[in-house]
């Protein structure tokens, strides 16, 4: 009887009660599967909402660091900047960071971002422009701003000097070094100091070794070709310090010398990097860069 | 106009019924009425025995090849800093020329609501490629996912011949469903949300950046499979697929499927990934002699490798009869 009744109907033959129940379980199977894929996904706003994934960002990411959103957004989490970044500063984030999965960070106490790409070769590797083209030289970044965390821990404020290795001789940071190598980062143990008032931090800082570079050029004025690659990318001289060594009276008469940051820093990191102190006693912070700072 | 409404239809999960017998060629129906209670299942069995085994057979040993040269070339340009292939998979530089993911722009394109120059070159370049090379050719010939899946897929097939799992299928329609949310989800919420769970995003960085905890991710993914449910994720998730799928509706790179010398066995059907594009391949299922598999195919050429009378094979449209 069924069977004539399937025949009689052959454009679209009656599911069987066997074949309804099948198809029943499959779509009960398919809801879930939905529902379980997308709230997976979806568990990638937990860390977000918790402000976890917040994070040191390569140059030129854009908007602020409370505006992560849009960093996100932009990425296509290609690491393209990491490939190109000399000293291996940036890191891709993993999945604890939700939907920052894949976008690039720096922790900059590890290696931080010494600029010593000179030409900001991340901003131009990035295909989707989650680092802004809209920076032209270093000093144009804006990834933080240092702040002084821990002066007591500082050595300068303690009046002592540094002598050695500036993180111990398995640290594997690398630093561009001026007087070593101008375009090639070396480790930083590599490099011990012998210094009679701790000063790494403005020693060492990005923004402060171009404008001594700067002023060196401009007090001899000399006939001296100036190196080609720097003419290329024009590089240009930072126009605000970034931080100083400022004598400070603490009330006991004694006049000590405090690592002050200036208006000019872009958060690169590198004086966390290089801080000597475990654990460093001068950070960045990333909800502030120096535009923010200067408007408060 | 067939082949398009046919892979269309392949790819939002919906089924195309049998044709009838108007709608099919008198050729073919000659040779579907000449074969009736002709082959014996000895018959079949015979010339299944004849031909040579499926594992790492021709297309398949390419395939593997390529999937990895091309996965590889990713990790030595970086590791060895040749800036010959810069990027993952994702998002990439050929020799200093923009390729950027179709879905994964997509995905950039809703959440951020602005698209700059790179990004639309690397779009064009990557789609001009496979409309070229053909469409889901990436999920089967690039894929890293894809390699692991098949592997895992021999696992769960010889666990469901030992009997001790059952396959469970879904309802197909779902990865159309899957498609829209993530594209909706990137758009409202302005975060690329798939990005978060796309195994192919997060091997290609695993390979060339080093492993991370997202791998957990990709393991319970491949237990899913490998117990639960044959090439799941490939199946009934994958919106990459989707979107390769649409970019190779004109691709000429196709597999052509022969009525003629075909045992209707169905081997073919038994090593696909996505067996529907084959059920032209069913006793009276095909409406002309020669008609090509839809766009949802991968063209991984497993049913070219598996078919004991080479009813299935490869052409590229327009050449073919140069390649001759």
């Amino acid at each position: 009887m069924s069977d004539n009744k399937q025949s009689v109907k052959r454009k679209k033959p009656t599911l069987t009660p066997k074949r309804k129940a099948q198809s029943r379980r499959e779509f009960l199977r398919s809801s879930v599967l939905a529902a379980g894929m997308i709230g997976a996904s979806m568990l990638g706003y937990v860390p977000v909402l918790q402000g976890t994934s917040l994070r040191l960002r390569p140059p030129g990411a854009l908007k602020t660091p409370q505006d992560e959103q849009q960093f996100y957004a932009s990425c296509i989490k290609c690491g393209q900047c990491v490939q190109v970044c000399p000293v291996e500063a940036i890191k891709l984030a993993d999945l604890l960071d939700g939907f920052g999965i894949g976008v690039p960070y720096i922790d900059a106490r590890e290696q931080a971002c010494d600029f010593s790409c000179d030409g900001l070769q991340c901003v131009l590797a990035c295909p989707t422009g989650a680092l802004t083209h809209d920076l032209d030289y270093p000093a144009d970044t804006r990834m933080g701003f240092a702040r002084l965390a821990r002066p007591k821990a500082c050595l300068a404020m303690q009046g002592k000097g540094f002598k050695g290795q500036a993180r111990g001789a398995d640290y594997r940071g690398l630093l561009r070094y001026e007087e070593v190598d101008r375009w090639n980062p070396i480790p930083v143990s590599d490099h011990p100091y012998d210094l009679e008032i701790c000063d790494l931090c403005v020693r060492q800082c990005p923004i402060e070794i171009r404008i001594t570079q700067c002023e060196a050029a401009e007090s001899e004025k000399t006939d001296q070709p100036v190196a080609r690659v720097a003419q290329q990318i024009g590089n240009a001289c930072p126009p605000k310090h970034a931080i100083t060594l400022e004598p400070v009276e603490l009330g006991d008469g004694v006049v000590r010398m405090k690592p002050v940051v200036q208006e000019g820093c872009v958060g690169c990191g590198v004086c966390e990097m290089i801080c000597p102190v475990e654990s460093a006693a001068i950070v960045v912070d990333l909800d502030k860069n120096a535009d923010t700072v200067k408007e408060s | 106009m067939s082949y398009i409404k046919d892979s269309i239809e392949h790819l939002i999960g919906n089924k195309i019924p049998r044709p009838s017998k108007q709608q099919q060629s008198a050729e073919v129906q000659a040779i579907y009425a000449g074969k009736k209670g002709k082959l014996s299942k000895a018959d079949v069995e015979a010339v299944r025995h004849a031909h040579k085994s499926t594992f790492l057979s021709k297309w398949q040993k390419r395939r593997w090849a390529t999937l990895i040269f091309v996965n590889m070339l990713f990790v030595a340009s970086f590791y060895f800093d040749v800036q010959l292939v810069e990027g993952a998979l994702t998002g990439a530089r050929v020799m200093g020329f923009h390729f950027a993911d179709l879905n994964a722009a997509l995905q950039v394109a809703l959440a951020y609501k602005h698209i700059v120059l790179n990004l639309v070159i690397g779009i064009v370049t990557v789609f001009l490629m496979w409309l070229l090379l053909g469409g889901r050719t990436f999920c089967s010939w690039v894929c890293p996912y894809h390699l692991l899946s098949e592997w895992a897929e021999y696992l769960h097939l010889w666990l469901v011949k030992k009997r001790v799992i059952k396959n469970h299928t879904f309802n197909r329609k779902v990865r159309i469903v899957f498609y829209v949310v993530f594209a909706l989800l990137a758009l409202i919420t302005g975060y690329t949300v798939f990005e978060t769970i796309s195994p192919t995003g997060i091997l290609s960085r695993a390979l060339i950046y080093g492993p991370g905890l997202a791998l957990v991710w990709v393991g319970l993914l491949l237990l899913f499979e490998i117990f639960y449910s044959r090439r799941a994720w490939c199946r009934y998730v994958c919106p990459i697929g989707v979107t390769y799928g649409v970019v190779g509706l004109l691709s000429p790179v196709r597999v052509k499927y022969n009525a003629e010398a075909c045992h209707h066995e169905g081997d073919c059907r038994k090593v696909c990934l996505v067996p529907h594009v084959l059920e032209l391949t069913i006793r009276s299922g095909a409406r002309d002699v020669n008609q090509d598999v839809s766009s949802d195919c991968t063209r991984c050429g497993m049913c070219v490798d598996v078919c004991p009378t080479d009813s299935l094979t490869y052409e590229v449209k327009g050449l073919s009869k140069m390649l001759k």
